[in-house]
């Protein structure tokens, strides 16, 4: 580290409170810390544990019912209950932020050059001019390419890699001492979060600030920080050195967040399974513009020309970066999105079904989605949402029976079955997605489809969900096609793993040979990408 | 990993939302409403003014359409009419049409006491003179003076409160505010629930098919959008007559143009979440995604909407009747009260008044408790 080691923020028993009709929630209840100039200080927990409530705290940006106690002294200034007229002194310009999607950190009207300089123009009285030549310097630093034309896009021209870079920009525009960064990379794929992460660290040897990285990503952390926080419900579980906390972990919360990790292999199903769901030459293709005035359509092919053959028993892992048509794969297979090819279900072709065909078949073809918050309509109890299928499916159950049919699916998947009167917002992402999986369970399918759905949760969380599936899957007798773009997932519950990109197969085999001896470069890519940090 | 295993791990991450009181989102909803100040303010003041409309009738002994042909065009006032003054001036007024002289004249309780004077034996039949005014009734001799050249009558004197004040056909003003009042609330709320009805149904499943169903569905409404409004109420005036009925039919078929397309944006970003997407892996028809999760979830903005509908269906509804299209008379609306009392704005302020400040309260207090249920629906903080 530097050797000045000169504190940029001091925290001392900070607290975050909010009102709620219940009474007081403390979010944050007491931490202390502190970071130096040139250190990164890594804030690590799983959601729900305060860590992003501690820094909005700090920043004065916390939710209208919250409220804020303790001490953050950034140079001697107190910044707890400060003055906006202070804050904002400090607030982007001192201390910046940046946040976990960049999309909607941008304002979508304003060009970005525009939404850089502004910062510049307000804390530094520069002149247009000036601002302008300074947001060309700064967007070069960041590494996006042809500044010169980037300067004047809007934040939809860009790729999310791009944005983040910009935000990242905007951050830096009036040189901080602390920059915190809240999740950066949570939203991105591999390869670009590597890159993010490689840049900030560039530019922090550059400018020898203070980063503040929130996450609760623990190879991230690994790969960056110099020291960790570990916080658990608002309070310090741990802290120390970034190789104090790997190596010797102290508290059994981090050993445990270490070893969350998702761990295991499937058996492989018995040789000569038959093949339940089968397509072969699978295309999917959109149509984008088309508009009144766009001329014509222009066709956007999402998948193009790809085979798979699941056998029962077996899951197949397909992962892919944002836009490689993974998705869309796995709703084509199930003749939720028109395509061409042809697609098999046991020995029925369903390729040509048209909806009211495909409704009987339903029931066994089921799909558990990405999001847990999405995926359960706020407005029905967690009893009306897992049955749903059964009033398509078995409309000649009875109110009693349909109940008792609940009940022993929220036991399945591990929930308290008193809970079916509750409603979807009262639970933990965690349960949510046992519930979205009890909701295709109900119907004791024989193919499921997963996408994603382990993406939106926390490691430790994962972990419960990834051996929930494998062991329905063996009780059952189910398929998986499992989507994601997490590598270790996909290690740990496929038998067999298809590489996509560009709606192309780049590269198919068995889980052990594609992670151990991958022959794309593009895989290979990816596998270094996903492990090495 | 057997199911006991897994149990215990799920139950280690429950977190302790157990102990607090389940609450579906209405519940939170509504939790948050009761906060609002002034919403809860616009409900009471509501809950009065309907309570006013249609319970007030039962406690006023005039008719809506009762006429008081002495009392035509009266100020409001707290004291009783006709007073004493204006009574000794009617009762000279019969005296002398009776070709007799009032010697005394006195009213208590609700009773009046004259002595009258001839100079002739007075024919008992002179009381028909006072009965025939309005204000005396009952009107019967008490005692006849030995020489038949005085009498003492006594009889009923009718007391009447206006305390609105009266119109200038003599109708108790109160009275007809109190019926505008059912009236328009009336019309208000029928003609949005008929407005809820059609635009609901239309957009969400405009919104929902999408595609070619969609436009076609959608330009429709653009139609009518560009049609004069007055035009077609005539229309349909003319081809059904005019019913109070129609009114609501009318109003509401034009307002749900409005909801149908607020009812389509929010169905076009519902179609895109994920629990639409679950339903229709699980085999949904189209119509039920519609009915069990499109609607139920469009409702907060729907409800939001209503409360800015019925009032502009109040004054959608006063314009027409405005017009001569509307509520007819003896019936009225504070629409109908309203343009009369404009009319004579300068000879009987309180006829605009009164049916005003009505409607005006009415309008505020639906929509303070709109604004309440936006906020309480649609919280930015949570």
């Amino acid at each position: 580290m530097t050797e000045k080691m000169e504190t940029v923020l001091d925290v001392k028993d900070l607290k975050v409170e909010f009102d709620t009709p219940d009474g007081t929630v403390q979010a944050v209840k007491g931490v202390s810390f502190s970071v130096s100039r040139g250190e990164t200080l890594a804030i690590v927990g799983e959601s729900g544990s305060g860590k992003s409530q501690t820094m909005m705290g700090i920043m004065g940006l916390l939710a209208a019912n919250g409220r804020v106690s303790g001490s953050a002294r950034y140079a001697g200034e107190e910044l707890v209950n400060a003055p906006l007229r202070v804050l904002n002194g400090v607030r982007g310009s001192k201390i910046t932020m940046i946040f976990q999607e960049p999309m909607t950190s941008l304002d979508p009207l304003y060009r970005i050059g525009r939404q850089i300089s502004e910062p510049l123009i307000h804390h530094k009285g520069m002149s247009k001019g000036d601002a302008r030549a300074r947001v060309l310097e700064l967007l070069k630093l960041v590494g996006i390419p042809e500044p010169e034309r980037r300067i004047d896009s809007y934040p939809h021209e860009l790729s999310g890699g791009q944005r983040q870079r910009v935000m990242i920009a905007m951050a830096l525009a009036n040189d901080p001492d602390l920059l915190i960064a809240d999740e950066p990379t949570t939203a991105l794929d591999v390869t670009i979060q590597a890159q993010i992460l490689r840049l900030l660290a560039d530019l922090q040897k550059k400018f020898g600030m203070a980063i503040i990285l929130i996450t609760h990503d623990l190879g991230v952390v690994k790969h960056v920080a110099d020291r960790v926080v570990v916080m658990r419900r608002g309070e310090i579980v741990e802290q120390g050195p970034r190789d104090d906390i790997f190596e010797r972990p102290q508290a059994d919360y981090t050993k445990m967040l270490l070893a969350a990790e998702p761990s295991g292999h499937k058996p492989p199903p018995p040789p000569g399974s038959p093949v339940i769901l089968e397509g072969r030459n699978v295309t999917v293709d959109f149509a984008i513009g088309g508009g009144f005035l766009a001329g014509g359509t222009r066709t956007f092919r999402a998948v193009d020309d790809v085979s798979i053959r699941l056998e029962q028993g077996q899951t197949i892992g397909i992962v892919g970066e944002s836009g490689s048509g993974k998705s869309t794969l796995g709703r084509a297979l199930l003749k939720l999105l028109p395509s061409a090819g042809y697609v098999r279900f046991g020995q029925t072709e369903i390729s040509k079904f048209d909806r009211a065909a495909m409704r009987p078949y339903r029931r066994e073809m089921q799909l558990v989605f990405q999001d847990p918050y999405g995926s359960l309509s706020p407005r029905q109890t967690v009893g009306e949402i897992i049955t749903e299928g059964l009033f398509v499916h078995e409309p000649q159950l009875s109110k009693a029976e349909r109940d008792a049919r609940a009940v022993a699916a929220l036991k399945e998947v591990g929930l308290d079955p008193a809970t079916r009167n509750r409603y979807p917002h009262e639970f933990s992402g965690g349960q949510r997605q046992r519930i979205a999986i009890a909701r295709s369970m109900i119907l004791k399918p024989k193919v499921v489809v997963l996408d994603e759905p382990t993406s939106a949760l926390d490691r430790s969380v994962q972990r419960q969900v990834i051996e929930l599936l494998r062991d329905l899957q063996e009780k059952h007798g189910l398929s998986y096609v499992f989507i994601s773009h997490d590598l270790s997932v996909i290690r740990a519950i496929s038998d067999h793993v298809i590489v996509m990109k560009d709606g192309k197969i780049v590269e198919q085999g068995d889980t052990e040979m594609i992670f151990d001896a991958p022959r794309a470069d593009y895989t290979k890519t990816l596998i270094a990408a996903a492990f090495t940090h | 990993m057997t199911e006991k295993t897994i149990a215990t791990v799920a139950a280690a991450e429950m977190p302790p939302a157990d102990e607090r009181p389940s609450r579906s989102l209405s519940q939170l909803a509504w939790i948050r409403f009761r906060r609002n100040k002034a919403a809860m303010l616009g409900c009471l003041m509501l809950a009065l003014i309907v309570l006013f409309s249609y319970v007030g009738p039962v406690f006023l002994k005039h008719g809506y359409d009762e006429v008081f042909p002495s009392y035509v065009t009266i100020a409001p006032s707290l004291s009783p009419r006709p007073d004493p003054e204006t009574l000794k001036e009617v009762a000279e007024n019969a005296a002398k049409r009776a070709r007799v002289t009032l010697s005394s004249f006195e009213v208590e309780n609700g009773t009046y006491t004259a002595v009258i004077a001839g100079s002739k034996p007075i024919d008992p039949r002179a009381v028909r003179y006072f009965d025939r005014a309005n204000e005396f009734e009952n009107t019967q001799v008490k005692e006849t003076a030995a020489d038949q050249l005085s009498m003492t009558l006594t009889g009923h004197v009718d007391q009447e409160y206006f305390l609105f004040g009266t119109d200038n056909n003599g109708r108790d003003l109160l009275a007809r505010v109190m019926l505008g009042g059912q009236i328009s609330i009336a019309v208000g709320v029928a003609a949005s629930l008929v407005s809820l009805g059609i635009g609901v149904l239309y957009g969400a499943t405009s919104g929902y098919i999408g595609g070619r169903v969609d436009n076609v569905m959608m330009r429709f409404v653009e139609i009518l959008y560009s049609l004069p409004f007055i035009f077609l109420v005539v229309v349909l005036v003319v081809f059904f007559g005019r019913s109070i009925t129609l009114i609501f039919i009318v109003i509401g078929a034009v307002q749900w143009l409005e909801m149908a397309r607020i009812v389509r944006g929010q169905t076009l970003s519902l179609k895109r979440r994920e629990f639409v997407g679950a339903a229709e892996a699980l085999g949904l028809t189209d119509w039920q995604i519609i009915r069990r999760h499109i609607i139920p979830n469009t409702i907060g903005p729907v409800i939001v909407f209503v409360t800015s509908v019925v009032p502009q269906v109040m004054l959608l509804e006063s314009f027409l009747s405005f017009l001569g299209l509307g509520v007819q008379a003896p019936l009225a609306s504070w629409g109908t009260l309203i343009a009369e009392g404009a009319r004579n704005i300068q000879s009987a302020y309180w006829q605009l008044i009164f049916p005003s400040v009505f409607f005006v309260l009415t309008l505020f207090s639906l929509n303070f408790i709109g604004d309440g249920l936006r906020d309480a629906l649609d919280p930015k903080d949570r």
